[in-house]
């Protein structure tokens, strides 16, 4: 039963993300993509991050998607037919990627890992609180600086600069 | 039985899809869905090791979770720099932007 349903959010995961990277209309691939980042948060809720699954969706496909298409609406006119083409590298790329995919694959499953025998952690909000007030507070604090940071200058590289000034 | 493995191979592949994706499209903006999902690969990655040589301390979730809030605040900024591009060069391929090239 765990298998099938790894098989099929993997198959959902990499399907998905093939078409994000092959498709020629940039909508289509938008749309794929959150297809994708929900495959990614089903894998997380089998994987016992049931809080992290949570923030994926929001964050990712709720949130990283709707700014893409944004982004595609003021960035595109006409039509969308032909918006997301290959660039003249793409063969190369090709065979590096796949040569890249062959490495980790024979990588992974040389190395023994060492993996631990515990049960896992089944109430994951409360530990991460925990761990995020007391031992990561510092790069908790930095992240909202970080964002608050990125939120003033996307508004300002976006809006531009007045040329009368 | 799933174990690490089949995790890690499955970060590879997506990691590999995005860096496919990343370096050979002509869209900018298809650059950035590349590199969204290289992170989210970056991110499986980090859970499944959490999940089975930590299971007790979740310090694997905790990075998982500030990739995911640098990748929103890196496609805030990407974004907002595509739009900068766009209003002087009407134009989003990346082939066109060769003001550096010699």
């Amino acid at each position: 039963m765990n298998e099938v349903v790894f098989y099929i959010l993997a198959a959902i995961i990499v399907i998905a993300g093939l078409l994000v990277v092959s498709l020629r209309n940039i909508v289509h691939s938008a749309l794929f993509m959150v297809l994708a980042f929900i495959g990614v948060a089903g894998i997380y809720v089998m994987l016992g991050a049931d809080f992290l699954a949570s923030v994926q969706i929001l964050v990712y496909a709720g949130a990283i998607a709707i700014f893409m298409v944004f982004g595609i609406m003021l960035t595109q006119r006409g039509n969308m037919q032909q918006t997301n083409l290959f660039s003249k590298q793409a063969g190369v790329t090709g065979v590096v990627s796949l040569g890249l995919f062959g490495l980790i694959v024979f990588l992974t499953s040389k190395t023994d890992w060492i993996k631990s025998t515990e049960s896992i952690n089944k109430d994951t909000i409360p530990t991460i609180a925990d761990a995020m007030m007391s031992t990561y507070v510092v790069p908790f604090e930095v992240a909202a600086l970080l964002l608050t940071v990125a939120m003033i200058g996307a508004i300002i590289i976006a809006k531009g600069v007045n040329k009368s000034q | 039985m799933i174990g690490l493995n089949h995790f890690l191979i499955l970060a590879g592949a997506l990691f590999c899809i995005g860096m496919f994706g990343a370096l050979s499209k002509r869209n900018a903006i298809a650059i950035l869905m590349g590199i969204e999902l290289m992170l989210n690969s970056v991110n499986i990655n980090l859970v499944a090791f959490s999940r089975f040589v930590t299971p007790k301390v979740l310090t694997g979730q905790i990075f998982a979770i500030f990739v995911i809030v640098v990748a929103a605040a890196e496609v805030a900024v990407g974004l907002a720099l595509i739009f900068a591009i766009y209003r002087n060069r009407v134009s989003v391929n990346v082939e066109d932007f060769d003001w550096l090239k010699w």
